[in-house]
């Protein structure tokens, strides 16, 4: 029953630390106006306008669609504005995804930022209450004793997460877009880096970022008019589960199985390691990779660790590629970063990855997390229709 | 514009909110709680496990948790990480150690510091105690337990961390 | 395309404050009882999750996280969020139906107005450059397009206070209302000005609390055995952010709406419009070419009572539960967001 849809536009800002040229008007626009060309469309050409971004404390504004409705061309058209923690990325896409596959629209605009440069997020992340200690520890703080776990029951070792960050980064440096670009990063600078919530040293940690990601979604019956392949919606799944309740898996969380098995079904993927050929995984701090392979099942339980440390998640030389974009931990405007994977994907079932491309990529998955690690949300793009 | 000016790229403008903020009324019996020395937690009727904070649900059964129950000062720790940012406002100083621990009698972990300790020789499974500031300073705040210390008992099964009743290992 | 219903309604009281209640205890009971009304459980009962609310009311990020604890969510659910009015969940949620990824949906708004300075919370929803540095509150919008609307003889004062009038009067009725009185219009003339031209009495007034509601396909509802009300339509539209540059004494987006959600296509027994002013209840009625064959607001509006978050699902709620009572055969519900009416969404509801 659902339409068959398909991305065909993408559009990013360059990532950097701080874009004083444009305001957060601008920096939307800018994503919005590369999706339009890039999909050959204008803005006649778009039936609604979905928007998403990370929590409004970060950059003070409330309810940012009301004042970005004429940057995005949207008056006189529905508009939305989703909002799901970490996950907004890739929960927005599948929003945006929904009203073309509902066949209540026929082609949308969608656009995730985040401005952090004008935010401040950890004051935003940790508001004075007075039944929890004032603590400071943030996301870091928050997931180190997770991956502390996952160290100890895999035996994995410990420069597991430094292998991650080095080959992120060094996929990074081929694509220009992304924030941190360090084509000469080694596996010494990240050990002798700062252990900031051990076993998170610095440069095993993601950057903050400006930046906005757009993509143009289109019905089936429309998607010829865009002169690029298009990547098309295989499988779209979200889960939610609580942050917290009585023996909770907290290293590979139901919920992100239970979306991976979802969207896997949908796509016909039975192998994933086998059937995809690349992937853009939501990895904030380096051994989420590890984690997330095993979560997503590309390998069993305690033994993620073996893919990355033999190289199979390189772009270079593995067989199935993670984060060619440099993935969160080259670029993260945290509102975008779920979008930003998602349309990787994308990019690279269209043959449009530039230097990071997989070749012959065909089937792709994108993937974002947030709270907690409780929400999740994925798609399966590939090249040709199902 | 003349050569010389440079571009404005930010302006600061100084945005005040003041909110009065509950608790929540569960919240606000476990902080009222906190004021008498006392830690606590509320049990879920549906699948029996304790909160700690409570928030007045059970979060995997969606049903209101209204029985409290007194918890132990003892505690096991479930995991942690040492940290190496400073807290404002907060003599402790980094590295420090912040961990998920288990009062006994509740089922869910709570995060709080760890101090008095070797960071190194901290690990999973360890028995600790709670040090509370002095009882003239308590208010209704999580902060009245000032860190976590260990605690000459022997460690905790790792299969039963979270399952310890308020008597502890011996209950 | 599917159709699909309303099978449940539930809102707390609007109250001035909610005292010490936090997210968790105020959405519990209301989704207790749309789950009762419909014959379900828990959240695990329907394919499809959806809320709505806004961290800067209560001044708390991620206060919908904590509201997820009041779902049961183990196993993991479907589930997301607009940090918009639940009515925009709403619309969220029918899509994933329409897609064919759910049969049922839950939805649910909650808000604290209480705790913050409400009309100086949504100063910041503003231009961040321009237009938020000045603390522009929201009544003081509303009183600059009031005064528009008398400058050019569009209304009267008096027509405004006869709207007041007649919600209290209809608000007696209503068990939910937070105002509700028997007033004469001269009365209300009588009172000194607020925020000039507005009155305290044509704003609408600060009120805490939660609403959800339970969707389903035709087919499922009748699965279920329960009465429900057909959503025919709904669409929604939004407008520049800049005031000068649209017409404030008219709202184009509603009736573009309106017209988009097949408003027109039958008679329209009831209209529940979200005017948080009473000059912009005026406005949405002849936007939308109301007659006097539809019922504006019986229950009072949300000059009666204006639960942030979700008082476009309440416009929603309050329709349907005429329309299952026999009360109205079709009607619409409107929600508005943004200074002004800036956005709005039309809801075209069906009794079967």
């Amino acid at each position: 029953m659902a339409i068959l849809a398909a991305v065909v536009g993408i559009g990013q800002t360059k990532y950097q630390t701080k874009r004083g040229d444009v305001s957060i008007a601008g920096l939307v626009r800018e994503a919005a106006v590369n999706a339009l060309n890039d999909s050959g469309l204008v803005w006649d050409d778009i039936d609604a306008v979905i928007i998403g971004k990370a929590p409004d404390m970060f950059e003070g504004v409330i309810m940012p669609e009301a004042y970005l409705t004429d940057a995005l061309g949207c008056n006189g058209k529905p508009m939305i504005r989703v909002h799901t923690a970490g996950s907004v990325g890739g929960s927005t896409a599948l929003v945006a995804a929904s009203h073309v596959q509902s066949g209540s629209y026929k082609r949308v605009l969608t656009v995730t930022f985040e401005k952090q440069s004008e935010s401040n997020a950890m004051w935003a992340l940790s508001s004075k209450r007075p039944f929890s200690v004032n603590l400071n520890a943030g996301a870091g703080g928050y997931f180190a004793p997770i991956i502390r776990e996952y160290i100890r029951r895999s035996g994995a070792p410990y420069d597991t997460g430094i292998i991650v960050a080095v080959k992120d980064r060094l996929q990074g440096a081929l694509n220009p877009l992304a924030h941190l670009q360090l084509p000469n990063i080694t596996k010494k600078e990240v050990e002798e880096s700062m252990m900031l919530w051990d076993p998170i040293r610095f440069l095993e940690s993601c950057p903050s970022s400006d930046g906005a990601c757009a993509m143009v979604i289109a019905a089936e019956d429309m998607v010829a008019e865009s002169p690029k392949p298009p990547a098309w919606i295989r499988g779209v799944a979200m889960r939610s589960e609580p942050t917290m309740y009585a023996g909770r898996e907290e290293v590979s969380p139901q919920a992100g199985r239970d979306c991976a098995a979802d969207v896997y079904k949908q796509a016909g993927i039975s192998n994933p390691r086998k059937d995809l050929d690349c992937a853009e995984v939501y990895v904030p701090f380096s051994w989420y990779e590890p984690m997330w392979l095993e979560n997503l099942g590309f390998a069993e339980e305690g033994e993620g660790w073996k893919l990355t440390t033999e190289g199979a998640t390189a772009l270079d030389g593995g067989d199935i590629p993670w984060n060619c974009s440099g993935g969160v931990l080259s670029s993260n405007p945290i509102g975008a970063s779920g979008m930003i994977r998602f349309a990787e994907a994308a990019r690279q079932v269209r043959g449009d990855a530039g230097n990071h491309q997989v070749e012959g990529a065909r089937l792709a998955l994108g993937h974002a997390y947030g709270g907690g690690a409780q929400f999740f949300s994925m798609w399966v793009v590939g090249a040709d229709k199902p | 514009m003349s050569d010389n000016e440079e571009m404005i790229t930010d302006i600061n403008v100084s945005i005040v909110h003041k909110y009065n903020f509950t608790a929540g009324a569960s919240t606000t019996r476990f902080l009222f709680q906190l004021k008498k020395g006392v830690l606590t937690g509320q049990r879920c009727p549906s699948c029996s496990n304790v909160y700690c904070p409570p928030k007045g649900a059970c979060a995997s059964c969606g049903v209101a948790t209204e029985d409290e129950v007194a918890l132990s000062n003892k505690a096991t720790i479930e995991s942690f990480t040492i940290v190496a940012i400073p807290i404002p406002n907060n003599p402790i100083k980094p590295p420090f150690i912040v961990a998920n621990l288990i009062p006994d009698g509740a089922n869910i972990s709570l995060t709080h510091l760890l101090s008095e300790c070797v960071n190194e020789e901290v690990y999973k499974g360890q028995r600790v105690q709670a040090v509370w500031k002095p009882e003239q300073e308590w208010g209704h705040d999580m902060g009245n337990i000032r860190y976590y210390k260990p605690l000459d008992e022997p460690d905790v099964p790792l299969d039963m961390i979270g399952k310890l009743p308020v008597e502890g290992l011996g209950g | 395309m599917r159709d699909i219903a309303i099978v449940a309604y539930s809102q707390t009281d609007c109250v001035r404050s909610a005292g010490a209640a936090n997210e968790v205890e105020l959405i519990m009971p209301q989704l207790s009882a749309v789950f009762d009304q419909a014959g379900l459980s828990n959240s695990q009962d329907v394919d499809f999750v959806c809320s709505g609310s806004c961290d800067y009311l209560q001044g708390a990020a991620f206060a919908f996280v904590a509201g997820v604890d009041a779902l049961g969510a183990v196993p993991p659910i479907k589930e997301s969020h607009v940090e918009m009015d639940a009515a925009w969940a709403l619309c969220e949620s029918i899509l994933k139906i329409r897609m064919g990824h759910a049969d049922s949906a839950l939805v649910y708004g909650f808000g604290l107005s209480s705790p913050g300075e409400l009309p100086i919370v949504l100063s910041q929803q503003l231009d961040p450059y321009y237009l938020a540095p000045q603390w522009i509150d929201t009544i003081s919008l509303a009183a600059m397009q009031a005064r528009m609307m008398l400058d050019q003889g569009l209304i009267t004062e008096r027509d405004m206070a006869e709207v007041v009038a007649r919600s209290r009067a209809n608000a007696l009725n209503n068990p939910h209302a937070q105002l509700a009185a028997d007033v004469s219009v001269d009365n209300l003339l009588e009172q000194e000005l607020f925020v000039s031209p507005l009155r305290k009495h044509d704003c609408s007034p600060i009120s805490d609390g939660a609403g959800a509601m339970v969707i389903a396909t035709v087919d499922q509802a009748k699965e279920w055995g329960k009465p429900y009300v057909l959503i025919s339509g709904i669409d929604h539209c939004i407008e520049t952010h800049n005031l000068g540059m649209r017409d404030l004494t008219d709202s184009v987006s509603t009736r573009k709406a309106a017209k988009m959600a097949g408003m027109a296509n039958g008679k329209v027994d009831v209209a529940e419009l979200y005017a948080p002013f009473s000059h912009q209840e005026i406005i949405l009625t002849r936007a939308l070419g109301l007659g006097d064959e539809t019922s504006i607001n019986p229950s009072g509006g949300v000059l009666a009572g204006n639960l942030m978050m979700t008082s476009g699902l309440s416009r929603i709620g309050e329709v349907f539960n005429r329309i299952i009572s026999g009360e109205a055969q079709r009607g619409i519900a409107h929600a508005t967001s943004g200074p002004c009416l800036q956005h709005n969404l039309v809801t075209v509801l069906e009794g079967v």
